[in-house]
């Protein structure tokens, strides 16, 4: 039966681990991410859940003993935040590259140094290229239901990537609302068993990831692309099955809000598209059409849906909870080159803002949003990257 | 206990591999596959067995083979452990394969992980001394006074006792082999296999082309590391310790072999002085009072 329960969006990851009924949870605790596994690790210890819980002693080796359990036949699920998935990299290419189907949270943290415990995009961003799916989750509904959605996206074999569903430390991770927890047989009915493209098996022995040369390299790295290429066809699918047996949608690859007749369009991702929401519709009233497109999969990069709605607006701005040193945020770079190549693009602003947890109000987007129609209407961006309410 | 004519005569580790003349990690490999048969599942790291095993679309492995990163073997292993346990598949040995590169220095973390969480494996390390692959440079198993790439001169650092580090677990099953032994290597991996639990297993590989002696000479290499005293033989079940033949015999100083005959079939110890031997001696009797001690419980 369907029930609907008040948790934060930690406990809801771990209950989407549950219900998706994954049979290998390798992890190791890092703030913020420390409550996902401690809930799971409860429900393999009630026998709620029937898994096996690998204490491993480190992010890297939480990784490998996913890659190592995918491999050898079952689903797999991790969670970690910040320095634990910096820790993971060397591991991400490899999952990915063995094109194993292996989810995991990501409770989005800050990188030091100096230490900070509190939110931005810095950690999953700078995964940008392993070859994981990305999905940003704005509330804690959407993280359940992307969990589930992940597992039936990467386990599809015109796809078989592994996949972060990432979510913001604090203001998603400890803060509790209102779920609904669709009923376990119709998720069953949605999420059929673990598949994945090959398998460890005594009886039909081969050697996997074994060395490479130049002469088929490359295809290999072009079929990770073509699966991106796949996903990003079938995320939209993905969300619509999903909405349509149990009546929650995202629209895809991108939300969008009051984009139709918007001059002004603004780009965010995560929790902040919550505030932007009600900046668009204060700015609304102020005169200034303003939209929203909350960007919900960052990889792979909904380029031809920015470019869609770039063709009736006359700005876009990006808000990046990231900086990419010595260039702009990747939001904003990734969305200035999806427009690029198109006849008389929009104009174009970037902002950083609320890194290491700073709050980003709808005031702050408002901000955002007069200083950006100014320039506008003046046809002239007159700085190209700004960064928000730094001190002086 | 099994002689060498009654083993197994299929092969697991295929003719055309890509080792190099007189590669003696690729004997031991050869004679795990004949010990362990092939329900085994291997996984090996970045090792020079991931150039023995030859390159896509082929392979030298006839069992199914994980490569998986540098550090990475025990963790690697301890996921798929856990997923056969899922799936109800409890007559597949997982083997983790690892260079001394890979278990002393970089892999040491995992491997301690994996032990301390009592994984049901069994863990080699093919020690050949130092990082073969990447043409020979220092390891934390490179002895006191060899040659390296990394140490011109000699190291001047002695080798980390790995077994028991490994003992220190109170994992049931320790021992350390010689394939120049093949038949104490065979039985130990036979018993390995029997018990449940983490069982690391050390093997001392002879490597010609690190070690510059001529590839005819493994074999003897090896046995003279044993005979030497310098690789002993033993194994610790279930915390008790045990010398095994020969070097059961090497208690008494005056059985072991002179540690020049040793020395002196390597090109990498040439630049040994008279000193360095002495120290190396004197090091040498004080393992094997140790060793002593650790026999007599």
């Amino acid at each position: 039966m369907a029930q609907t329960i008040i948790d934060t969006a930690n406990h809801i990851a771990a209950y989407a681990a549950k219900a998706a009924k994954v049979k290998v949870i390798a992890a190791y605790p890092i703030t913020p991410q420390t409550t996902i596994v401690e809930k799971v690790a409860e429900f393999v210890e009630n026998d709620e859940l029937d898994a096996e819980y690998i204490c491993v002693e480190s992010e890297h080796s939480a990784m490998v003993a996913c890659i190592g359990a995918a491999a050898a036949g079952v689903r797999t699920f991790t969670a970690t935040s910040a320095h634990g998935l910096a820790l993971m990299h060397e591991a991400l290419h490899w999952a990915s590259g063995s094109r194993l189907p292996i989810v995991m949270a990501v409770v989005n943290r800050a990188m030091g140094a100096p230490w900070s415990i509190w939110p931005d995009f810095s950690d999953s961003l700078s995964q940008r290229d392993t070859g994981w799916i990305q999905f940003y989750c704005a509330d804690n509904q959407e993280v359940f239901d992307t969990i589930i959605q992940a597992y039936k996206l990467c386990e599809d074999e015109k796809v078989f990537l592994p996949a972060m569903v990432c979510l913001e430390g604090f203001i998603l991770s400890h803060t509790y609302s209102p779920v609904k927890i669709p009923d376990q047989r119709e998720i069953d009915d949605f999420l059929p068993p673990y598949k994945s493209g090959w398998i460890l098996d005594v009886n039909h022995p081969l050697s996997h990831a074994n060395a490479v040369s130049p002469e088929y390299y490359m295809e290999f790295r072009y079929m990770i692309q073509e699966a991106m290429e796949n996903a990003k066809r079938l995320i939209p699918q993905v969300d619509k099955e999903y909405g349509s047996r149990f009546g929650v949608e995202y629209g895809g690859l991108v939300e969008k809000y009051k984009c139709e007749d918007a001059d002004l369009l603004l780009v965010t991702m995560g929790t902040m598209a919550g505030d932007a929401k009600i900046a668009v519709d204060n700015m609304r009233t102020e005169g200034l059409k303003a939209g929203l497109v909350r960007i919900r999969v960052f990889r792979p990069f909904p380029t031809e849906e920015i470019r869609k709605l770039a063709e009736h607006a006359r700005m876009l701005v990006t808000i990046d909870r990231h900086i990419s040193f010595g260039a702009e945020g990747f939001l904003a770079a990734e969305t200035k080159a999806s427009i690029f190549s198109q006849k008389d693009p929009p104009l174009f602003a970037s902002f950083v803002a609320g890194l290491g947890g700073r709050d980003v109000t709808f005031e702050t987007i408002e901000k955002i949003a007069r200083k950006s129609a100014k320039w506008m209407h003046a046809g002239k961006v007159e700085k190209e990257t700004s960064w928000v309410d730094l001190r002086g | 206990m099994v002689t060498v004519k009654e083993l197994p005569g299929e092969e697991y580790l295929l003719k055309g591999h890509a080792a190099c003349a007189g590669c003696g990690p690729s004997i031991a490999l050869r004679l795990l596959f004949k010990a362990l048969g092939n329900k085994i599942i291997l996984v090996v790291p970045a090792s020079c067995t991931t150039v023995i095993q030859g390159q896509y679309p082929y392979t030298s492995v006839a069992v199914p083979l994980q490569n998986i990163l540098f550090e990475s073997a025990a963790a690697a292993a301890s996921g798929i452990v856990a997923a056969l346990r899922k799936r109800g598949m409890h007559d597949v040995t997982v083997v983790g394969w690892a260079g001394d590169g890979g278990t002393v220095d970089i892999g040491i973390q995992a491997l301690s992980g994996a032990a301390e969480r009592e994984t049901n494996f069994i863990y080699i390390c093919y020690d050949n001394e130092a990082y073969g692959n990447t043409g020979v440079q220092r390891s934390g198993a490179t002895p006191y006074g060899a040659w390296t790439t990394t140490t011109p001169l000699g190291k001047r650092e002695r080798k980390k006792n790995m077994p028991l580090i490994m003992a220190a677990h109170k994992i049931p099953y320790v021992a350390t082999a010689c394939p120049s032994f093949p038949t104490d290597l065979v039985n130990k991996l036979r018993k390995a296999k029997e018990i449940r639990g983490t069982r690391y297993i050390h093997i001392l590989t002879p490597c010609p082309t690190g070690w510059r002696y001529d590839p005819s000479k493994t074999v003897e290499v090896g046995r003279l590391a044993v005979q030497t005293g310098l690789w002993a033989l033993y194994e610790i079940e279930y915390g008790k310790f045990r010398l095994n033949p020969p070097s059961d015999r090497l208690l008494d100083k005056a059985k072991r072999k002179p540690v020049e005959d040793y020395f002196m079939l390597q090109g990498r110890f040439r630049g040994l002085t008279k000193e360095d031997v002495e120290r190396i001696q004197y090091w040498l009797d004080e393992d094997w009072e140790r060793y002593r001690d650790l026999a007599s419980g």
